[in-house]
This record gives structure tokens, C-alpha cells and sequence, in this order.
């Protein structure tokens, strides 16, 4: 064992889920193992509770490097902004810088422009008018490990998203700033992090210049009124409101307006989905078109009662969680207890904006007996989640209805 | 002077009021309603601080563990990603494995050792294959 990075909990617990040894009771064991290591519901299910990331909290550790580290389910929970030092993280390319001094930092913008620019980030923060936006960000594989038959990829449950409320710059006005050439197709973005092997393809990603000059999508520079962990992407972070985060590059430092299509691989070759409704193939099927992953669609999900938890059987019990309704706002939650036959309304809370999460909440009062309890989120478009989970090769775009099953007696 | 003392006010204020609105994480709940989807802020503080930052990324990682023989996936794999990215997957058919490690070498250009190929496909079948 070399493992230097998760502290003396980590250690213990890899040591322990490696078979080393196991721990029971006794001096060797810490006094909270239960909260170094969490179990998800798919094989292989341990994983280290990690709090050795700089700027982060205790988080699932998926992958050390390049960072993986996915949100625990209860912070969803505590309201509908994701803290920040508990927001999940993802990064493609191991090289990632650890210092960014922000005198010295730059924003490039150039390429089918009138005006190249090299922007502060005082140019950015006093220069331009600042915007903010509650919005969603999601990972395109989160709940990658509920896929059946499984596919490759990080094993997610369900916490590789987030909300924030992000404070920045509009992408139109810097765009604006620079004067982008009739023409136009695409812009691009790229940021900080690099391949560890130089002839490895740089993460890229580019949006349609219309889609970028929206006047949504935002450079952001601040996460629920702070700036944003490294992880997250500090100092600049591209935020996408209703696409998945797949495009919101981080630490993002240069902008390339194209006047052609991009055919770089992580826009052209990756994060493609079967161009099918829900992303949905049968597991195999070949000779379907692939398109790039782009908007989000509805989910919700139970945050106050966890699978197994026990209910009193006929009393009142309150339950609630968290929707979202991805590239538009939530219009309605319901729950079911009968397996999707009857549902019944539940209440929603307090709207941040049509990109954010939304409390939900309801009133159950089942027989004794096991209980399903299923939850489904209409969007304002009319689209609900489906019911059954959705296969595609990347495990991209889940979102197939939540069941929690509990105990009523 | 006063006129002065009421700008300085009115600006401390109006900071108080942001920053009330996005309030630090965990305290969402009683946060007063938010303005539109995209809300201009133009009486926001005229400034925001950005703080340089250095940090230290954890480096080291689990090993793979045996008993199958780790050398070559050791040797090959570990500067790109740690062992986790391979001990968090199910159990995958040879096959699969076999098409993760060339996606490896011809798309993310991992300069895997040709010799070592078939001993990385070896012991990801051992250590994560369907039995």
C-alpha cells in the first residue's frame, strides 16, 4: 500500500475493503469507521469518504487522479444549493494546475473576431455587467452505475450533480467585446488543464454561436457568493444553464470563434449519444446515428428517507426531495406508492429559476407492508421522467423514475 | 459629507442584501425570492475579489492489488490515472477490457509498452473480469 492521499481514515478503510485485513471492533478500528467508507448500490460498492482535497469537504472518492469525487446523497437534503466545498468534481486530464494567480491570468478570446482579446480578470469582474443565475450541473454520466448491462466509465451513483447560484459575465458580452465575424459557426472553449501525454487530444468544447451568444450562458467567476474552488474550476468556469456539464469548461482560459464546424475529438468523437428518444438503444444495438449529448432532461429524487429506512405503518409520515427539470423549469412532482399506477401531486417549493433545483414535498400514510416509493418530475415542456432506466454504450443521460423502497409496520 | 456618508451606506447595504440573496451554502432555505432567470445586478458592490489560489492535489494512490501480477499495468497505466479508475468498475467480458486498453493507446495516445498489452488485459480479467 502507498496510498498517501486520504489521510489515516482512507487508509483504513482501503486497507479494510481491500481484504488486508478487516477491521472488527478492537484498537485497530477508528472510531467512526462507518463514515470513512460508503457503500453504493452496485458492485463493486465501496468507496472512501475522502476529505484530503484541497477546498472539499467529505466527498466519494471515485478516482484520485485525475479527480473524481462525487457528492454524498444527504447534502441534497439540506436545501436546494449544493455547497460548494461539497459540489462533486470531475476532471478529464490529469495536469492540472494547482497555483493560478489572478494578476497574472488571462481570458483569450480569438479566431473568426474583429478584435483578438487577452482579458484580466479585472477586465472581466469590473469590466463587464456582472448576471446570475441558479442553475444545475450535472455530469453526463451521473448514475453511470445503475446502467444494466453495465458500461465502463466512472461508477456514479447519483451525486455527480449539483446547484449553485453563479455569478459572472455573460459569454454574448464578452463575444460582443471582441466582435465576432460574419460567419461564425462555433465557439470553443478550453481551459487550464492539460494531457499528461502530449499528443493526447486537450479537452475541448464548443457550443453553436447562436447557443453561445444567448445571453445565458455565462462566464462565471463566483458559485454561491464565493469564488469558485479549484476543482470547480477557479478562477473562470463556462456555465451552460440546461446542458450537461460536459461543456462547462473549467478554468477556462481561451475562446476560438469558428467559422467552420468543430472536429476536434472531445466535441465530434465524445460524449455522443444514440440520437434516439431518451438516448435509449437496446444494449448492443448498432448502426444507430450518434449526436452529441446536449440538453438535460427531468429528475427527482427522494432526499429525506433513504432506501430501508422504516415508517410507521397509517401515520402521516412527510416526505420531500429535489427536482429539476433540466433544459426548462419543473412543472409538476408526483409520487406513487402502487408502482407508477396512481400518483399523487406533491407540493413544490420555493422557485429559483428554471435551471435550478426545486424542493418538493408530500404526505404518505402507507399500510403496513413494503413500500415503493416512486417520485416523477414533469418538466414545462410536458416531458416526464420514464419509467424504466434508459441503455446507451457511454451510460449517458439517465433519468428513468427513483424508487426508495422503505418498511411500513 | 453627508451626501458621502449615505453613498457609503447605501452601498454596504445594498452588499448586505446580495449577499443575503446567495447567502453562504446550507442556508438556501430562508434566502428572500430570486429575481429572473438571468438577473442583471447593477447595484451589486462594484467590485468582486478574486484571491489567488495554491493548493496541493493528493498524488499518491492505492496500489493495484494482486494476487495477479501488476508490473505491467503498473508501469503502463498509473501516469495518466490512478488504480481507482480501474478498481471502482464491475466486472466486465475480456472483450471489454481488451477494447478499454486499446481506446487507451489510440485515442488518449497512452504510450503502453506493445509487449505489455496482453498482460493488462491479463489482469484486468483476473482482477475485474466476468467470471
Amino acid at each position: 500500500m502507498k496510498e498517501k492521499m486520504a489521510g489515516p481514515p482512507g487508509r483504513r478503510s482501503f486497507l479494510g475493503q481491500a481484504g488486508g485485513f478487516i477491521l472488527v471492533g478492537g484498537a485497530l478500528a477508528p472510531p467512526a469507521l462507518a463514515q470513512t467508507t460508503v457503500d453504493l448500490p452496485f458492485a463493486p460498492p465501496a468507496r472512501a469518504i475522502t476529505k484530503a482535497f484541497p477546498q472539499k469537504g467529505p466527498m466519494i472518492l471515485q478516482r484520485t487522479r485525475p479527480p473524481l469525487l462525487e457528492t454524498p446523497f444527504e447534502v441534497f437534503d439540506r436545501g436546494v444549493f449544493t455547497p460548494n466545498d461539497q459540489f462533486y468534481v470531475r476532471w478529464h486530464w490529469a495536469v492540472i494546475p494547482t497555483e493560478i494567480d489572478v494578476a497574472s491570468f488571462r481570458l483569450t478570446v480569438k479566431g473568426h473576431v474583429e478584435t483578438p482579446l487577452s482579458l484580466t480578470l479585472r477586465d472581466i469582474v469590473d469590466g463587464l455587467p456582472r448576471v446570475e443565475l441558479a442553475a444545475v450541473n450535472q455530469c453526463s454520466g451521473n448514475s453511470r452505475g445503475f446502467t444494466e448491462p453495465r458500461v465502463p466509465g466512472a461508477q456514479w451513483a447519483n451525486g455527480a450533480m449539483g446547484n449553485a447560484r453563479w455569478m459572472g459575465v455573460r459569454l454574448k458580452d464578452v463575444l460582443d467585446k471582441a466582435g465576432v465575424k460574419a460567419g461564425a459557426q462555433r465557439v470553443r472553449f478550453a481551459g487550464l488543464d492539460e494531457p499528461v501525454v502530449a499528443d493526447a487530444p486537450k479537452f475541448m468544447k464548443s457550443l453553436a454561436i447562436d447557443h453561445a451568444r444567448d445571453g445565458e450562458v455565462m462566464i462565471a467567476y463566483a458559485m454561491n457568493g464565493e469564488q469558485l474552488p479549484l476543482l470547480n474550476g477557479f478562477p473562470l468556469r463556462l456555465v451552460v444553464p440546461g446542458w450537461y456539464s460536459t461543456y462547462w469548461v473549467k478554468m477556462i482560459d481561451r475562446i476560438e470563434v469558428l467559422d467552420g464546424p468543430d472536429t476536434s475529438f472531445w466535441s465530434a468523437s465524445a460524449y455522443l449519444i444514440p440520437d434516439t428518444p431518451g438516448a435509449d438503444i437496446k444494449p448492443g444495438q448498432t448502426g444507430v446515428k450518434m449526436v452529441p449529448i446536449n440538453r438535460m432532461v427531468p429528475r427527482s429524487f427522494v432526499t429525506s428517507l433513504r432506501d430501508g429506512a422504516a415508517l410507521k405503518a397509517g401515520a402521516k409520515t412527510a416526505v420531500r426531495g429535489i427536482a429539476f427539470g433540466g433544459a426548462t423549469g419543473v412543472k409538476s412532482v408526483e409520487i406513487s406508492l402502487d408502482s407508477g399506477t396512481a400518483w399523487q401531486a406533491a407540493t413544490l417549493g420555493q422557485d429559483e429559476g428554471k435551471y435550478s433545483f426545486r424542493r418538493w414535498q408530500a404526505e404518505i400514510a402507507p399500510a403496513a407492508g413494503p413500500v415503493r416509493l416512486m417520485v416523477r418530475c414533469t418538466n414545462s415542456d410536458g416531458l416526464a421522467q420514464p419509467m424504466a432506466m434508459n441503455w446507451n454504450p457511454g451510460g449517458f443521460m439517465h433519468n428513468a423514475v427513483e424508487t426508495t423502497r422503505l418498511t411500513a409496520a | 459629507m453627508i451626501n458621502g456618508t449615505q453613498v457609503g451606506f447605501g452601498a454596504a447595504l445594498l452588499a448586505a442584501v446580495i449577499l443575503a440573496a446567495i447567502g453562504p451554502p446550507g442556508t438556501q432555505a430562508t434566502a428572500p425570492p430570486p429575481g429572473p432567470v438571468v438577473a442583471v445586478s447593477p447595484n451589486a458592490p462594484r467590485t468582486f475579489t478574486l484571491t489567488s489560489v495554491s493548493v496541493e492535489l493528493p498524488t499518491g494512490d492505492v496500489a493495484f492489488p494482486g494476487p495477479a501480477n501488476t508490473q505491467a499495468i503498473a508501469a503502463n497505466c498509473l501516469s495518466c490515472h490512478s488504480a481507482g479508475m480501474v478498481l471502482t468498475q464491475p466486472d466486465f467480458p475480456r472483450a471489454v477490457w481488451a477494447g478499454e486498453v486499446d481506446k487507451m493507446i489510440h485515442t488518449f495516445k497512452a504510450p503502453v509498452a506493445p509487449a505489455d498489452v496482453a498482460a493488462i488485459v491479463d489482469y484486468l480479467q483476473a482482477t475485474r473480469g466476468t467470471k
